[in-house]
């Protein structure tokens, strides 16, 4: 009890410590805050766009066959299909239909797709958020389209896809087989690639090994390739905003450095004046660690919050150019809070440990004052 | 009993700027008495009290606290032995800005294992010794000169110390200021108090109270013979 009592009591001093001292103290936590606010921001940015993508593209085929020529991705025959199924082990084939729409009126581009299951009838369209915000609007439900022909078409908006996860689904309109034919001039005998699905998991890669043995101009996509394509990408971007950071990073821990570290002469004076009243090193030392632990817990917190209300509630507004937004068509939506523990203590280590770590020396330094220099001054 | 043996104090050894503050002193300081150091300045009265008071340790010689070595007790040893024994006042008084003058006074007793009501209740008791009730949570920069020097005494008794140290107390007071500390402090030693003072201001070795004084120059001991 009497440890409790006497370190409440040395708490108690550095609090009051710590507010005569306002502006010192604040001005280290806002810039401390800042930091742990970039950082925490990146983190949970990069790990939420992930987690989306990563859920997008759990329903994905197993493999993906492409036709190449000339190192170039070409519409692959109806016919390669036939041949794929006498695989064994294959359980399904289908053919897909998509390609991309550059909309000149909006400056956006579009993914189309031929959802079958979705929409069949000719004449009608499903959106994406995004293309619904850009269009719809506008055009009271229709959709002007220009053909490869130059000819125009007029789509009936059937419906608008939910935002849910709008990351990869923002920019996309779902057209029936025969409009998207007619779009782009494609003859029925072909389609964009074929989607291949497979009994055994652990036979995927000898199954695409077999397929390119008996079709020699195509390319099998496996999944986790598309899903490592997608790791490494978002794991750039991330890349990309930490290696901007690091200036910030630097100037702080200089910053860090002097305010936490640079004892003033009234600082001085007073932890002389607490040896000499009979306080220990160990205790200078303990007022110290705690001045530290409140300015860092502080900043950590404060810098967290802040990051979750960025990311989560203010849709990035600060990093969205980079690590989003690959087509013209920026997706706007409000990514899935998610949060791990891991991201925090990585978090926690990155900037609370490196602080501890630069005023441990400075603070001993400071504790071991002679109690005698009050008298000499 | 405080006892010192061949004490020697020399700064900066080694250095072109080394210099000896007390050179081969031999002493015995009575308990219950009010003992002056007296000198002019740089004689060595400060540095004598910070080693009598474990503030610094002598660069050789002995100190002896009641029939105790204490020089070569380690750091810890030393800050509880200043803690519980020695109050301290100060010739700036050293108060600390920002924080009233309730918290000033119970600064000393933070590190001690004391409650805080308990400590909080001593401390009260004291500023109204002193007639400072009314001012237990003013700011330390709103006292005059008198008021401040009061809290200093205070302060210096929270630990309830059976050996008063003061450098220069009246350094910053007036006539009048300077025989009410006076008086205080032949009050404390009446109430079996050591005090031991260092000053070179008549209106404290002159004092009626004082019953040794201890003249030095060149931090060396004045020949008893040649003292006051």
């Amino acid at each position: 009890m009497a440890r409790i009592e006497r370190q409440k009591r040395i708490i108690d001093f550095t609090l009051s410590s710590l507010l005569r001292r306002k502006g010192k103290n604040l001005a280290l936590i806002a810039a401390y805050s800042w930091i742990v606010f970039l950082l925490a921001s990146v983190l949970f940015i990069t790990e939420a766009i992930r987690r989306e993508a990563g859920l997008v593209l759990q329903d994905a085929p197993e493999i993906i066959v492409q036709r190449l020529v000339a190192g170039r991705q070409e519409s692959i025959p109806v016919a390669y299909g036939e041949k794929i199924k006498t695989i064994t082990g294959v359980r399904s084939v289908k053919g897909r239909l998509w390609g991309y729409y550059y909309d000149p009126t909006n400056g956006a581009n579009y993914t189309l797709v031929v959802e079958e299951d979705r929409l069949k009838e000719a004449g009608r369209v499903i959106i994406g958020e995004g293309v619904a915000r850009n269009v719809v609007g506008e055009s009271y439900g229709t959709m002007p389209f220009v053909g490869y022909d130059g000819a125009y078409y007029f789509f009936e908006v059937a419906e608008t896809l939910p935002a849910d996860s709008s990351l990869v689904a923002a920019d996309l309109i779902i057209v029936s087989a025969t409009d998207f034919r007619a779009l782009f001039g494609i003859a029925e005998s072909l389609v964009t690639d074929i989607v291949v699905e497979v009994r055994n998991p652990r036979e995927f890669e000898t199954i695409a090994a077999k397929i390119k043995a008996m079709l020699p101009d195509t390319r099998p996509v496996l999944r986790d390739e598309i899903l490592r394509t997608y790791d490494t990408l978002f794991d750039w971007r991330g890349g990309l905003i930490v290696i901007i950071l690091l200036g910030s990073l630097m100037a702080f821990i200089i910053f860090a450095w002097d305010k936490a570290t640079g004892l003033s002469a009234e600082e001085k004076r007073e932890i002389g004046i607490l040896k000499a009243l009979g306080w220990e090193t160990a205790d200078v030392l303990m007022i110290k660690f705690w001045e530290g632990a409140t300015v860092s817990l502080l900043a950590f917190f404060n810098g967290v919050l802040l990051a979750y209300a960025h990311v989560f509630l203010t849709e990035s507004s600060l990093f969205e150019p980079v690590l989003k937004g690959w087509s013209v068509l920026y997706p706007r939506f409000a990514l899935t809070p998610y949060i791990n523990a891991y991201q925090l203590w990585a978090l926690f280590f990155l900037t609370v440990v490196p602080y501890t770590v630069a005023t441990i020396i400075p603070s001993w330094r400071a504790a071991i004052i002679d109690p005698d220099s009050v008298m000499r001054t | 009993m405080i006892r010192l043996h061949h004490i020697r104090k020399v700064f900066n050894q080694g250095k072109p700027s080394e210099f000896t503050a007390i050179n081969g002193i031999d002493l015995r300081i009575d308990v219950g008495k009010i003992t002056v150091l007296k000198g002019p300045s740089g004689s060595g009265k400060t540095t004598l009290l910070s080693l009598i008071g474990c503030m610094a340790r002598p660069t050789s010689g002995r100190i002896f606290l009641q029939d105790r070595e204490i020089t070569s007790l380690p750091e810890r040893f030393l800050t509880t032995i200043r803690r519980s024994t020695f109050g301290f006042m100060f010739q700036q008084f050293n108060l600390i800005k920002g924080l009233t003058v309730l918290e000033n006074v119970m600064l000393p007793a933070y590190p001690t294992d004391s409650g805080y009501s308990e400590l909080k209740h001593r401390a009260l008791h004291l500023l109204e010794t002193f007639s400072l009730s009314h001012k237990s949570s003013a700011k330390i920069e709103w006292l005059s000169g008198g008021e401040a020097q009061r809290v200093t005494i205070a302060r210096a008794l929270v630990n309830e110390p059976s050996i008063l140290i003061a450098d220069e107390p009246t350094a910053h007071l007036d006539t009048k200021l300077s025989k009410t500390f006076m008086e205080i402090m032949t009050r404390l030693n009446q109430e079996g108090t050591s005090i031991l003072i260092a000053s070179h201001d008549p209106m404290v070795f002159a004092h009626e109270a004082i019953d040794r004084i201890i003249e030095m120059r060149d931090g060396k001991m004045v020949p008893t013979g040649a003292a006051a």
